[in-house]
């Protein structure tokens, strides 16, 4: 079974008479252990579509089933319970918690699960030492360098052990040596079988992705799957 | 529950501690507020239980008569009077009485003078039985004695702080003052009583009552008070019956008419501090609603100015798996404990403040804080912190995820 099924996903945005087609009918399954990647052109629809699958925006029409489970039905709550179990979400301008260390951000998806601090602090830290950053766990993130900040973003979308990791332009704000750095991290932990989607529009960090999907106007322009299964077909 | 509860509790201390001064500035309010209210409570209660020390110590078997015009009737120029013909018809048939004296005050100038000092006092003609009526006792020299008023001799028998503004000698007995320009002999010094509501009970002068009488010239107009005292069996409210009957015949007061004179006992009289008392707390109360009102409304602006702050905070957590409930519990507990933060201050000022104020006026009671006004000023401003609170922290459990992520 597919971890992820969107069936003919639309978002509409209404701008005065105008309508935005940000997405525009897409049906996509996706398979534990993907390592896919959305690539496109600026304003092709990528982050509404990863903010869909992460559950932090609701499509206008079309079926999403996450695990198994209809997303469309669920109510807020319910929704911020999906984000917390089951998808960990690296942002590209990391949004990390600005007045907690970073041992403190990474612990902080542990608090909404009932975790007691001890136990937090030691999920915390394995996560912080998987990204390898056990030794800045203290400093506060305007204390970090942005590959640094990015490695806590990871450490606390991973300390959930999460189905997917969703990463908008994970490397949009890095210089290119620490971009290849957290691209040789994505690698591992696609490796050590977690299932991830990247959404960015270098080519150079596609060519990590086991399938791109290319998008046009909110629509796939072309998915290296189908590709592929159109060959062997 | 109660891990969500403390959970909320530490990041919202986090979070007031980084905005210290914010914080501080926020909460003033209540600060003031219940600051305010309990160095009221902290001197009334004082004051209040002093004066029931105070009243019981003049005991309860003591009586004041006085005239008493109606105010309609002052402004027809009427004033009522008790004449020393009442007196006399009282001390012959009131009943139940141990014993009776006359107050007569000086009418006009409360004038004394001794040497180059001149000072300003209360000057009563009255008799022996002021002693035993009154409880007041003499220091040194002598106190009126019944033949004094016969011969309307010119003494004077004074109070310890009528002795200090005049630079009297530590005893002033045998030395000359002059009162009204007639010299008087000091014959007594009273003892101390000390003060009653910042008031000195020792600025007093007594003169024989028929001297005071022989001063005041025009008898005609003469307006005495009549205090006595009772005998141990007597009832003062029979006692107090019997003398509105004898006084009301002897004025002629038909039964529509209203008394003249007022009869008061040391229970009224304290009834009546009690209920000055309970007056001014309740003004106090009013403008302490007020103030915490004030004080409830910063906290929810800062609040309010908080969560927009915060958006994007909210938004991140938001993303991470926080639930409503996660950020309402995060904003109304760090309403609530900006409040109560702001109440303990307020606690330490104002009984800081109740303190000074009964320090620094002499001879004034000993504030004290009743437990119910802690519990008190401690519920209300939680109270404040939560009603002033849920708003703004609805406000921001309500946020939608992606919007509050895009918020610049
Ligand atoms: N909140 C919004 N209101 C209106 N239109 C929106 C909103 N969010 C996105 N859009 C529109 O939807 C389209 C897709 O936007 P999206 O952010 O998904 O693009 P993108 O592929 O991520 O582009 P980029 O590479 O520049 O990040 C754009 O045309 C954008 O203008
Ligand atoms: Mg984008």
């Amino acid at each position: 079974m597919a971890l992820i099924e969107l069936k003919s996903i639309t978002k509409y945005y209404e701008m005065g008479d105008q309508i935005v087609r940000a997405l525009d009918g897409i049906d996509i399954d996706v398979f534990r252990n993907d390592y896919l990647a959305f690539i496109g052109s600026s304003g092709s629809g990528k982050s509404t579509m990863l903010n869909i699958l992460g559950c932090l925006d609701k499509p206008t029409n079309g079926q999403y089933h996450l695990n198994g489970k209809n997303v469309e039905m669920m109510d807020q709550n319910e929704l911020s319970e999906v984000r917390n179990l089951e998808i960990g979400f690296i942002f590209q301008s990391f949004n990390l918690l600005p007045r907690s260390t970073a041992l403190g951000n990474v612990m902080q998806p542990l608090v909404y699960r009932n975790i007691r601090l001890k136990q937090r602090k030691e999920m915390a830290m394995d996560a912080l030492t998987r990204v390898g950053l056990d030794d800045r766990t203290h400093h506060l993130p305007n204390q970090l360098s942005g590959g640094q900040r990015q490695r806590v973003a990871i450490a606390r979308a991973l300390v959930t052990t999460p189905s997917i990791l969703l990463a908008d332009e994970p490397t949009g704000n890095l210089d290119s040596k620490t971009s290849i750095e957290i691209m040789q991290l994505f690698d591992e932990l696609h490796a050590e079988g977690h299932t991830l989607i990247v959404v960015t529009h270098e080519d150079e960090i596609a060519r990590h992705c086991k399938r791109v999907i290319e998008m046009k106007d909110g629509k796939i322009f072309n998915d290296s799957d189908t590709v592929l299964d159109a060959v062997t077909h | 529950m109660f891990f969500v509860l403390f959970e909320s509790s530490r990041s919202a201390l986090i979070s007031i501690y980084a905005h210290g001064l914010r914080s501080f500035l926020t909460t003033l309010g209540i600060v003031i507020g219940v600051a305010s209210v309990i160095a009221v409570i902290s001197v009334t209660e004082g004051m209040s239980s002093f004066i029931g020390d105070t009243f019981a110590s003049l005991g309860s078997n003591s009586l004041t008569i006085r005239s008493y015009t109606p105010f309609e009737d002052q402004m027809k120029g009427i004033r009522a009077r008790l004449t020393p013909e009442d007196l006399e018809l009282i001390s012959r048939r009131g009943e139940g009485i141990a014993s009776i004296t006359p107050i007569l005050y000086a009418a006009r100038s409360s004038q004394i003078k001794f040497g180059s000092q001149t000072a300003f006092s209360q000057i009563m003609g009255t008799t022996y039985a002021f002693q035993e009526v009154s409880q007041s006792y003499i220091s040194s020299g002598r106190f009126l004695a019944p033949s004094d008023n016969d011969t309307r001799r010119r003494i004077a028998i004074i109070g310890e702080k009528v002795r200090d503004n005049l630079n009297l000698p530590e005893n002033p007995v045998n030395e000359y003052v002059d009162i009204g320009g007639e010299w008087f002999k000091i014959v007594g010094l009273l003892e101390p009583k000390g003060d009653i509501m910042g008031q000195s009970r020792d600025d007093i002068v007594l003169m024989p009552y028929a001297t005071m009488r022989s001063l005041q010239g025009n008898q005609a107009r003469t307006d005495i008070q009549i205090q006595l005292s009772l005998s141990a069996t007597a009832e003062v409210d029979v006692v107090a019956q019997q003398l509105t009957t004898l006084l009301r015949n002897a004025h002629d007061l038909s039964s529509e008419e209203d008394d003249d004179f007022t009869i008061q006992t040391a229970e009224q009289l304290m009834e009546t501090f009690d209920s000055i008392i309970n007056m001014v707390t309740i003004v106090i109360g009013g403008i302490v609603s007020i103030s915490l009102l004030v004080g409830g409304i910063g906290i929810m602006n800062i609040m309010l100015v908080s969560v927009t702050e915060r958006t994007r905070e909210i938004g991140i957590c938001k993303a991470i798996g926080a639930k409503r409930h996660h950020i309402l519990m995060q904003f109304l507990i760090e309403a609530l404990l900006l409040s109560l933060l702001g109440g303990l201050i307020g606690l330490a000022l104002g009984y800081g403040l109740g303190t000074l104020i009964s320090n620094t006026i002499p001879s004034f009671p000993q504030a004290s804080i009743p437990l119910w006004s802690i519990a008190l000023a401690l519920g209300f401003s939680g109270f404040v912190g939560v009603l002033f609170g849920i708003l703004p922290a609805a406000k921001a459990a309500n946020l939608d995820p992606i919007d509050a992520l895009r918020y610049e």
